[in-house]
């Protein structure tokens, strides 16, 4: 499994009034198969999540995947860790979901005809194979979620950090992405507001106001966060 | 969504026309004089060629004519205004001319979109873009910019519908500023997250 880890990170913004610390200081080491980050709105767990692949940089500290220290490696952090969002329209880049898939293959696969055979095994793998030639735009939001899913899982990363991949879906697509999740065989990092599912994870981190408040095994991370909400 | 997804420039459609088969580079080209003397020729019975042309095309690919009048609606509104105002200050032939020139262009695009798939396009621009490599041009970061261009054009007028039709629901919608805010926000946090998630694919990268 992969490890990482925070090493006395501090995540400040320029607010209204000066600067806001969105995340305190936080040192932790996550080597389990999955975590789940919960708590209350703005309370900071994308920002944390993102910050392990340097969509988010700390102001201090240092963030380490793997050996691989983010602020200075980005492009190879980014490649080791995908990143799910929670809004799948954004990550769909291309117009077809084929083409989509192909994207995430563009630097793996230089040749086309390859690139295009790789694509369609890996969108038959997910029994998506007869959505390969629709309009990303035609898609309802659960297929849209695993196809956007299937993108980043393309680029084969070592870890997937999913931020709230769950929120905007059914409960019948909420249940099919997050079976998805936890079945992968990367390192996951959840952050979501289902707590049902962060209860699966193997470890959790209750976030509240920028500090870590609680750390523990999910099950009793949600217990808490149940009494005290 | 609530109203059909707007498609000005279409989607691909995968196919087996000719004009599916004919090179990427090819059908670029092709566009590219075309509309050079579209735009060059200022003759109205010209333009009105080229969108017969472009129809005779367009029905080649399989497009069909409910297609082809949802391409066109977003730009009723510019050609009304086109024409109303080279009436008014030119002539009826000016006024058909521009008309006719600016469907005409819209519709061999909209052969090329629909017949070619992004993926080939990104291919031709990548290579055409290859000896400018040398000037610090990255060709694969034009060609990104590029299909991310064509794949945004739908998205941003399904924004705009949606900002429209949340104004026209508390009775706004003829105060530009209630939807044009929403909708310019909405466009740019969009552009900001699909930056995000590139990002978050190491796309871009190289
Ligand atoms: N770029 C920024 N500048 C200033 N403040 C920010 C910035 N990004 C986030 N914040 C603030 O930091 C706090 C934490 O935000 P974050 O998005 O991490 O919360 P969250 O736990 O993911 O919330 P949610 O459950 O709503 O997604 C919020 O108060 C937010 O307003
Ligand atoms: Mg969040």
């Amino acid at each position: 499994m992969s490890s990482l880890v925070l090493d006395r990170v501090v995540v400040s913004a320029a607010g209204v009034d000066g600067v806001v610390e969105i995340l305190s200081e936080t040192s932790l080491e996550i080597t389990e198969p999955s975590i789940a980050l919960i708590g209350p709105n703005g309370s900071g767990k994308s920002t944390l999540a993102r910050l392990f692949n340097g969509l988010v940089t700390p102001s201090s500290g240092r963030v380490v995947v793997d050996g691989i220290d983010v602020a200075q490696d980005g492009r190879r952090a980014r490649q080791h860790v995908g990143f799910a969002f929670t809004d799948p329209s954004a990550q769909l880049v291309m117009p077809t979901v084929l083409e989509d898939v192909m994207l995430s293959l563009r630097r793996t696969h230089r040749d086309k005809g390859e690139r295009r055979a790789a694509a369609l095994a890996i969108l038959e793998a997910r029994g998506l194979a007869e959505l390969a030639d629709r309009s990303v735009h035609t898609l309802s939001g659960g297929q849209r979620q695993l196809v956007a899913l299937t993108g980043v899982l393309a680029c084969d990363p070592q870890v997937v950090v999913a931020d709230e991949p769950t929120t905007l879906l059914d409960l019948a697509n909420g249940r099919l992405v997050g079976d998805l999740l936890m079945g992968l065989p990367q390192q996951l990092v959840l952050c979501t507001h289902d707590l049902d599912l962060a209860a699966r994870c193997d470890r959790a981190l209750l976030i509240e106001g920028g500090r870590v408040v609680f750390d523990g095994p999910a099950p009793d991370a949600v217990d808490h966060y149940r009494a005290t909400a | 969504m609530s109203s059909p997804t707007p498609s000005l420039l279409g989607d691909y459609t995968p196919g087996a026309s000719w004009l599916h088969r004919l090179r990427a580079g090819a059908k670029l080209g092709v566009l590219m004089l075309v509309g050079l003397v579209v735009v060059l020729v200022r003759e109205w019975w010209v333009g009105l060629a080229f969108v017969a042309l472009a129809l005779v095309l367009l029905a080649v690919a399989g497009v069909g004519v409910r297609r082809v009048l949802r391409t066109l609606r977003p730009l009723l509104v510019l050609l009304v205004v086109l024409v109303a105002y080279s009436l008014w200050r030119a002539s009826w032939q000016v006024a058909l001319e521009q008309a006719a020139d600016l469907v005409a262009l819209i519709l061999l695009a909209t052969v090329v979109t629909t017949t070619t798939a992004v993926d080939d396009i990104l291919d031709v621009i990548v290579r055409a873009l290859g000896p400018l490599r040398r000037l610090g041009v990255n060709p694969e970061r034009v060609g990104l910019a590029f299909s991310l261009m064509i794949r945004s054009v739908p998205l941003v007028l399904t924004i705009a519908g949606e900002t429209r039709d949340a104004a026209r629901a508390r009775g706004l919608e003829r105060d530009p500023r209630v939807w044009l805010t929403p909708f310019v926000i909405r466009a740019i946090a969009h552009a900001r997250d699909t930056g995000d998630a590139l990002h978050a694919r190491g796309l871009g990268d190289d």
